[in-house]
């Protein structure tokens, strides 16, 4: 029995990280301001860029560097579209997801079917892993996992405990009041923007290099949509995004461990996103002051106009 | 040694959409200089402030900072050069605490945990200047007098040697004016500069040395305070004659039309209500001026009685028809109408045109729409009048409302809201901010209504409106009335005290 349980915990961890990289990514986002909506295509770029870097060199943390370069690069389309040409940023969104898909279908079609000989292996940290139950669930993990909620933390602290980081959440409330601080609105959104695209390209690479180990067309299967309702269901808060995310890894494992007591595997798979429909209802139902929403978020801000 | 020690403007044009809003203007400051700049709404003021903080570009001219010309691309380069500027639409982060605010534009604040260090600052800052700021309270939970010190608090942090207020005694008691205007005249003395926008008269008598008027976009004058008068500079400023005192014309009080009984409204805070046991009415032919230091319960209590916000507890009848807690529209419909303050956060919708915002709140009546439909044919011809009529001056109805000068949105907003005749206007600081010129049109509606059998409920923050225009003055102090008085009471010299608390009378409502 409590090897079942270690095993459901260790899935739901495992399914929850590229889910947390890329709800941390549209958090940072969000608070400047910017609604990315393209989190979905940069996953996917993300993904295939580091199947395809890995399976050539063989070395697959370079596979990672250089998934994360990618997402940055075409995260800029949409940077450039929403700040300098102030465009309608779900439209802008839409545009990166669907080009993100499209390019990584494309690039990928060679590589489809074909297994990574070396890939990002679980590594058990010394002594913590020892521990019952907890040491195996959250210390003998792929190093995603670890960098996951790392990564969270700081993202946290970044954007409490440092001025760049009030920079950044008052461009997203106020960008004139920010401005006339003397503070670059564009330069800090194009920056969150860019991060955003990392890390949702990180995301991608877990997927290809460390959770599948494969690449498909459309592997990211809709977690790039559920990252935008669990930056909301986080309440734009990193650290509570970290639970978020697992509780929702939890919901993907659910599937397998539902599927022996003879429920439909097709309902099951609809588990997560329906769970998502869910919680962006009951999250809308509350007062939105106490919501925490960036009160300029996908507003484009244009200089000089009053 | 300051940095900055000469500006000067020569030949600033800029215009928004084809409009001029300043054209050709020339203007010069030196250390230990205070000047004001006078104009009526849309003279543009703030249009050339803004220029000067490198919010806007201008189209031609240039800013010549210690001689030399300088390029001001953004607010930054503008604090490097030593300007620091007060808006009058508050630049705060209203979700934010005090500190964030502050740490945001201050060019010391470290990279690491800003927040202990701003903190420090900010009540050593508090200390020397007997502010009272809590750092850790969030914007929109201060009052606005509180808002313009942290305003201030940052811009002198930031070592600004020209400080730029816009408006900046509008929102403040007399107490705090007479403490800004003594921190205005140290920094004088130590070389700083400042320039103070204004269309307050006294004001600018009072503390400017030079003054600078500006009509419609352009510098039609120029004066040393110690060799004009008042009525000299009102002149210049809207080209005629002011006439400072209205007549009011005695009519007889007629017919209860609002009655409030013991009404206790919760703030935003929610830790003590924002208004206690408040009872008053109001009759026709009669305007009630509610006046107090704002944040003292006025926005509450004026929110309650036009159904934004709920009462805990009391009773509000319209015409002996109870309204309590009903849908704002509902009470609007009953006969109340509402100008809000804030007119362009809750009059307008600032990105509509001027004819969708002439039927707001009405838009369901049949007058205006058939079934689903709105009558676009009706409800444009009724802009048409209102524009006439309250002389609200705009290209056309088809310009979007926000770029309408504020005089204008606010004729607009009260044209609105009184061409229906309601029974009950109330009217929640409704020249705050304006110029003489719509300030004595406005006023005069009030009156208008009043003497045509009309009441009104004024609230306002500034003494001279209300003594001018109001029969009966309640004065409130921490969401409490401290007193009901005639308009020829004796006992409202005293009002200072009663709006500072100290002094409080029993009512006979």
């Amino acid at each position: 029995m409590e090897a079942i349980i270690i095993s459901v915990l260790k899935q739901a961890m495992i399914a929850g990280t590229p889910l947390l990289l890329g709800t941390v990514g549209e958090i940072i986002c969000e608070r400047s301001g910017i609604l990315n909506l393209g989190v979905e295509g940069v996953m996917s770029v993300g993904a295939v860029v580091a199947f395809i870097v890995t399976y050539t060199t063989g070395h697959p943390w370079l596979g990672f560097i250089a998934a994360v370069a990618a997402g940055m690069a075409i995260s800029l389309i949409h940077a450039f579209a929403s700040i300098t040409l102030q465009a309608n940023q779900v439209v802008s969104g839409l545009a990166l997801t669907m080009i993100g898909l499209g390019f990584s279908g494309m690039l990928g079609k060679p590589y489809v079917g074909k297994p990574l000989t070396i890939k990002i292996n679980s590594f058990a940290i010394p002594y913590l892993s020892d521990i019952p139950v907890a040491g195996q669930v959250l210390f003998n993990q792929t190093p995603f996992f670890y960098m996951s909620v790392i990564l969270a933390l700081a993202a946290w602290f970044f954007l409490e405990r440092t001025r760049p980081g009030i920079q950044v959440r008052s461009t997203g409330e106020n960008p004139q009041a920010t401005e006339t601080q003397g503070v670059n609105v564009s330069l800090i959104r194009y920056m969150s923007v860019i991060a955003g695209g990392a890390f949702s390209a990180m995301a991608g690479a877990h997927l290809s290099t460390s959770y599948s180990s494969s690449w498909i067309e459309g592997m990211t299967a809709g977690r790039g949509w559920i990252v935008i309702a669990l930056t909301i269901f986080s309440l734009w808060n990193p650290v509570r995004a970290i639970w978020v995310s697992f509780l929702f890894g939890g919901i993907f494992v659910l599937q397998y461990l539902l599927q022996p007591l003879g429920i439909s595997p097709n309902f099951l798979a609809m588990l997560p996103y329906v769970a998502t429909l869910v919680i962006l209802l009951v999250i809308s139902l509350k007062d939105s002051k106490r919501l925490n929403a960036p009160a300029m978020l996908g507003e484009p801000y244009k200089r000089g106009e009053r | 040694m300051h940095k900055l020690q000469k500006l000067e403007i020569k030949g600033i044009s800029k215009s928004f959409q084809g409009f001029p809003a300043n054209q050709d203007i020339d203007l010069d400051i030196k250390s230990g200089e205070i000047l004001g700049l006078l104009g009526e709404n849309g003279a543009g003021k703030t249009t050339l402030m803004n220029i000067l903080y490198g919010l806007y570009q201008p189209d031609e001219g240039e800013i010549i900072v210690n001689g030399r010309t300088a390029q001001i691309n953004s607010p930054l380069e503008s604090i490097q050069c030593g300007i620091g500027m007060v808006h009058q639409h508050f630049m705060l982060i209203q979700n934010h605490s005090v500190i964030e605010n502050i740490a945001l534009g201050y060019k010391d604040t470290p990279f690491f945990f800003p927040k202990i260090k701003i903190r420090q600052k900010i009540i050593e800052f508090s200390n020397k200047f007997n502010f009272d700021i809590e750092p850790e309270k969030k914007i929109w939970q201060l009052s606005a007098g509180e808002q313009q010190r942290v305003e201030i608090i940052k811009a002198l942090l930031n070592g600004a040697d020209l400080l730029i207020l816009d408006e900046p005694t509008s929102v403040l008691t007399p107490v705090e004016i007479k403490e800004l205007f003594l921190i205005l005249k140290e920094m004088v003395k130590l070389g700083h500069m400042v320039i103070i926008i204004s269309h307050k008269l006294d004001e600018i008598m009072e503390i400017c040395d030079r003054v600078v008027v500006l009509q419609k976009g352009k510098v039609v004058g120029s004066a040393v305070t110690k060799e004009t008068d008042k009525r000299a500079l009102a002149k210049m400023m809207i080209g005629r004659d002011v006439i400072f005192n209205m007549t009011k014309q005695a009519v007889p009080k007629g017919g209860q039309v609002l009655k409030v009984e013991h009404v206790e409204i919760p703030g935003d805070t929610g830790t003590r209500p924002a208004v206690h046991d408040v009872s008053f009415d109001i009759f026709e032919n009669e305007i009630f001026g509610v006046a107090g230091v704002s944040g003292n319960g006025q926005r509450e209590l004026a929110e309650a009685i036009t159904g934004i916000r709920h009462v805990n507890s009391g009773h509000i009848f319209v015409k002996g028809c109870e309204i309590t807690n009903n849908s704002p529209r509902r009470i609007h419909d009953a006969g109340i109408s509402h100008v809000p303050e804030e007119r362009i956060k809750f009059g307008i919708a600032p990105g509509l045109f001027l004819y969708d915002n002439a039927i707001l709140k009405q838009q369901h009546l049949k007058k205006y729409s058939h079934r689903c439909f709105l009558d676009y044919c009706e409800i444009k011809n009724h802009a048409e009048v209102l524009m006439e009529t309250y002389r609200v001056s705009a290209p056309s109805i088809n310009t979007p409302t926000k770029n309408l000068s504020g005089g204008n949105i606010q004729k607009l907003i009260l044209g609105r809201e009184i061409s229906d005749q309601p029974p009950l206007l109330v009217a929640s600081h409704p020249t705050y901010g304006l110029d003489i010129g719509a300030t004595e049109y406005l006023r005069q509606q009030l009156l208008d209504r009043r003497s045509k059998g009309g009441a009104v409920l004024l609230f306002s923050e500034d003494l001279e409106e209300i003594f001018e225009l109001c029969d009966r003055i309640a004065i409130m102090y921490r969401g409490e009335f401290m007193g009901i008085l005639d308009s020829n009471d004796k006992r409202l010299s005293e009002i200072g005290l009663m709006m500072a608390g100290s002094l409080k009378l029993e009512c006979a409502a």
